[in-house]
């Protein structure tokens, strides 16, 4: 593990995104992170690449990486890769990196992200930044300034990487926009093709199992209806399964409700749960504790809902309503269902 | 079967103050805790230990006052502890942090299973489990939900992703993170606080551990803190008494139209 992190000798240039795959379907998460860099790119003066590590990959798929941006795709499409695998990935990541020597390699906070990039960037002796919510080239150096927050999102810290390469970041998703898709973009596809023994894995997977049909997750709503320890009660989240439901979002909860078993922990967003960036972010019942806060900073809008006029969760909110939520909330759903008719 | 469970103390209060000069945290002075997230790990080695036996050693790089991290959680159920402690040390990105765990985790020789907290609630990165796997050459599995270990060392996890879970095999050796889900950590035992005192804990510093002087603290990390900044944390939003039940179609109404004025409807 001696350092062979040797920059003088090789022209790092390019930016890398790593697009993500799940059940063999390409995430939109990849979209948003050529977003982020194309701008990176452009300010280096270099090509933006996507590296695609999947199986049955479509070429409308493809297409849709290069209209949004993409100049070239690394493609490795093998039924090895069906599922995320973190050994092969990083293999076949850093096999990729050793090769083309891109100077920005980004990945999406997701569960794949921030597993296969720190096991990379580990092994290269690369320096990582986690979870930036901020990412620009500095214009001086060019270098990579990454920001992102620290201690409960009570600090922002500016983070670069002097010398090392690539310079690797995660960064939240939908944290940036999807870029319109551009059809008069071209690119060109290059298919890695690679010998067995990259697909090696003394993790094995087993299987997928969905959480309840139709739920979609906090990290990747748009819009998250959130309750806290004004519900009350198991039942009480009934309404906030329905508010969620009629904007076709995320359940969140704050971490009582989830010590109380009232949601599971997946659903918990704070400093020991999520941090999440949704568009909207609903806190209903939730008085705001520093920890929960934590977890909502980036949220695009705010509403908070809550019968204490002093709780701290208003200082954070676009939008405050002092009142009864079980009053409020049905007279919120049902102008909803007005709205679609 | 040996466990080795790496640890962080972190600082208990949300407060903290940064060296302007280094961007690195000023921890004097602040009460510290174990990482609340480190706990799940802690809690998941001694379920465990109980099951199949074993020995459960912690390990945290730190300054001398993580001390009282690694005798909480030998009072927890851990077997024993070691420090790796120096102001060589200080200033440490994830890079050079792994490293160092990593040497310390060599010097204590063969290991069955690494278990990591998902992340530290202070650096919020999660970087350091996986990293420490990658440089020993270990299968990971992070986000572990749920475990269930058979004989030896042979491991069926539950990995919480985005939209559900993964189920995944691994033999040990191998490193795992958990997370919150896999069960309610403990607490200390009288007992346990008695055994924590009279244990002896050596502190481990860059002889001891050989490092390689360009690898550990700020020297060895490869990114660097340039700036810090305060986040404004108040938004100026508009607020809405509801003071009787007619106010309520009322803000009720408020809610769709800032939704649709935010383009969300």
């Amino acid at each position: 593990m001696k350092s062979t992190n040797n920059t003088s000798e090789i022209k790092w240039k390019d930016v890398w995104i790593l697009a993500e795959q799940k059940g063999e379907k390409l995430q939109q998460v990849s979209f948003e992170l050529l977003g982020r860099a194309r701008s990176l790119a452009d300010a280096r003066g270099s090509r933006l690449c996507a590296v695609l590590i999947g199986n049955n990959v479509q070429h409308d798929d493809l297409q849709e990486l290069i209209e949004c941006g993409a100049d070239v795709i690394y493609l490795v499409n093998d039924p090895h890769m069906a599922n995320f695998l973190v050994e092969p990935y990083a293999k076949i990541l850093r096999f990729l990196v050793e090769s083309y020597h891109p100077e920005i390699l980004i990945a999406a906070a997701t569960t794949t992200g921030r597993t296969v990039m720190p096991y990379v960037s580990a092994q290269m002796r690369a320096g990582l930044t986690a979870d930036c919510t901020g990412l620009e080239i500095e214009p001086e150096s060019g270098l990579l300034l990454q920001t992102r927050p620290a201690i409960g999102g009570n600090i922002m810290a500016t983070i670069k990487t002097p010398s090392a390469r690539p310079q690797m970041a995660t960064v939240r998703p939908k944290s940036t926009r999807v870029p319109e898709r551009q059809p008069d973009r071209s690119g060109e596809i290059k298919h890695i093709d690679l010998p067995d023994s990259f697909f090696n894995s003394r993790v094995v997977f087993e299987q997928y199992i969905s959480d309840a049909a139709g739920e979609s997750s906090i990290e990747e709503a748009d819009i998250v209806i959130a309750g806290g320890a004004g519900i009350k009660t198991a039942e009480g989240f009934a309404l906030i399964n329905q508010l969620a439901a009629t904007l076709k979002g995320a359940v969140g909860a704050s971490r009582p409700c989830v010590d109380h078993g009232w949601q599971p922990y997946a659903h918990q967003v704070g400093l020991s749960g999520k941090t999440i960036s949704p568009k909207l972010y609903v806190a209903c019942g939730i008085s705001g504790a520093i920890q929960h806060i934590a977890g909502i900073q980036t949220a695009e809008s705010i509403v908070a809902i809550n019968s204490d006029p002093n709780a701290p969760i208003f200082q954070l909110a676009d939008l405050m309503i002092v009142g009864n939520l079980f009053d409020l909330l049905p007279a919120v759903i049902e102008k909803l269902k007005e709205n679609k008719s | 079967m040996k466990i080795i469970v790496p640890i962080k103390q972190v600082p208990e209060t949300s407060k903290v103050k940064m060296d302007p000069e280094t961007g690195t945290m000023v921890r004097t002075g602040v009460e510290s805790i174990i990482n609340p997230l480190d706990l799940y790990a802690i809690e998941t080695a001694i379920r465990l230990k109980e099951k199949h036996g074993g020995t459960i050693m912690v390990i945290s790089m730190g300054p001398p006052q993580a001390m009282k991290a690694i005798r909480e959680a030998i009072a927890m159920g851990c077997d024993d502890g070691v420090l790796l402690s120096d102001r060589a040390f200080g200033g440490a990105d994830t890079w050079a942090t792994a490293y160092t765990l990593v040497m310390g985790i060599k010097k204590l020789g063969e290991v069955d299973l690494i278990l990591c907290g998902e992340r530290a609630t202070d650096g919020d990165t999660g970087q350091v489990g996986p990293a420490i796997a990658a440089m020993l050459d270990l299968p990971l599995v992070t986000y572990v939900g749920k475990l269930e270990m058979s004989d030896p060392v042979s491991i069926r996890a539950e990995r919480l992703v985005e939209g559900g879970r993964e189920v995944v095999s691994v033999a040990g050796p191998a490193l795992m993170t958990v997370v919150k889900e896999i069960g309610v950590p403990r607490l200390p035992t009288l007992r346990g606080i008695l055994r924590a005192k009279e244990t002896d804990i050596p502190v481990w510093g860059p002889a001891e551990l050989e490092t390689d002087a360009t690898l550990i603290g700020l020297n060895g990390s490869p990114t660097r803190v340039v700036r810090i900044h305060h986040p404004q944390l108040t938004r100026k939003g508009e607020k809405i008494v509801v003071k009787d039940p007619a106010d309520v179609d009322m803000a009720a109404q408020k809610i769709i139209d800032f939704m649709k004025q935010r383009n969300i409807l």
